[in-house]
């Protein structure tokens, strides 16, 4: 599989993300936010970390990026993209997936173990993961807090798009760390290419961490291709 | 030249957890009177233009396209001569 990792100023799981591949065995990249050529990607991964400062709103200056350009219309083509914390706040700015990432309920940057629980399997990212798998996968933010509208949100739970909520160890949704309405920590668009998600599976997916469950996301995604190659 | 004031907030329908702490902090200190603060934002651009109806419109598309995220924001603003 060919990824690019794309770097923004600011970006600080570009490298984390890559390491990850790379050692799965797949052809890791990262690409520069002024490039405009994403290196004919399967996979483009927007990275955790603070894209331009995170000023204005996060990841409103990066929607202007210049390979953003390029990543908005690869995932219009069908291209997989996964977007990770400050990822997720990306592709929300720029319209591929709906809703914002507002400000903490409580108001404090998080940094901690988190679980979440597979609610559907149909995609890329989920495929071969029971619907109530329960992942235990690391949470750094303070803008995670997921907000859509009532109409929006019917519509994403109407066509199957929260692929991810916040739950306790138990899978019982009595654990949602920021606020985030329905306790949503990770969506897909309606063509189901696109994944945006706050925790950080790839924290979660060498040998050397706690947690090992961030592997669960990047194996469905290796299904997915192994499937569709 | 010309200079836009830019108020960008947050719909009444959105949580906002800064006010609320501010509220919070406000009642604290006795100004008992307080139910309820709302966090926007404040911003000035200034053009290089005297037409109005072009940097009003140039306004607009700022805010639409950049300032105010329409998800959760809404704007307003005025012109004013410098």
């Amino acid at each position: 599989m060919r990824v690019s990792v794309i770097t923004f100023p600011g970006s600080n799981c570009d490298r984390d993300a890559q390491h990850v591949f790379s050692e799965r065995g797949h052809s890791a990249r990262l690409v520069w936010h002024k490039d405009t050529d994403l290196a004919n990607p399967d996979l483009v991964i927007l990275p955790g970390g603070f894209s331009y400062g995170d000023y204005l709103r996060c990841g409103a200056l990066t929607r202007y990026s210049p390979i953003v350009k390029g990543v908005v219309s690869f995932a219009e083509k069908g291209g997989m993209v996964l977007g990770i914390c400050n990822g997720f706040q990306i592709l929300t700015e720029t319209g591929l997936l709906p809703g914002a990432l507002m400000m903490n309920k409580h108001l404090q940057f998080i940094c901690r173990h988190q679980y979440i629980r597979v609610e559907n399997s149909d995609s890329p990212f989920t495929n071969g993961l029971e619907t109530g798998t329960i992942l235990d996968i690391p949470i750094a933010h303070k803008e995670g807090n997921y907000f859509i509208d009532s109409e929006g949100l019917k519509r994403l739970k109407d066509k199957g798009q929260i692929l991810f909520r916040y739950c306790d160890h138990t899978g019982a949704l009595a654990d949602n760390p920021n606020g985030a309405i329905d306790d949503i920590a990770g969506i897909v668009n309606t063509k189901r290419n696109v994944l945006g998600m706050m925790p950080h599976p790839e924290r979660a997916a060498t040998d050397s961490v706690i947690s090992q469950d961030g592997k669960e996301i990047f194996q469905a995604i290796e299904r997915f291709f192994a499937a569709n190659a | 030249m010309l200079k836009a004031k830019i108020f960008v907030e947050l719909k009444p329908s959105v949580l906002d957890p800064q006010g609320k702490a501010v509220t919070n902090t406000l009642q604290g200190m006795g100004f008992s009177k307080v139910t309820d603060t709302r966090i926007s934002k404040y911003i000035e651009i200034r053009f290089d233009s005297n037409d109005m109806e072009l940097c009003a419109l140039e306004t607009e598309n700022i805010c639409k396209s950049l300032l105010a995220n329409p998800n959760t924001e809404t704007y307003h603003y005025e012109l004013e001569e410098l």
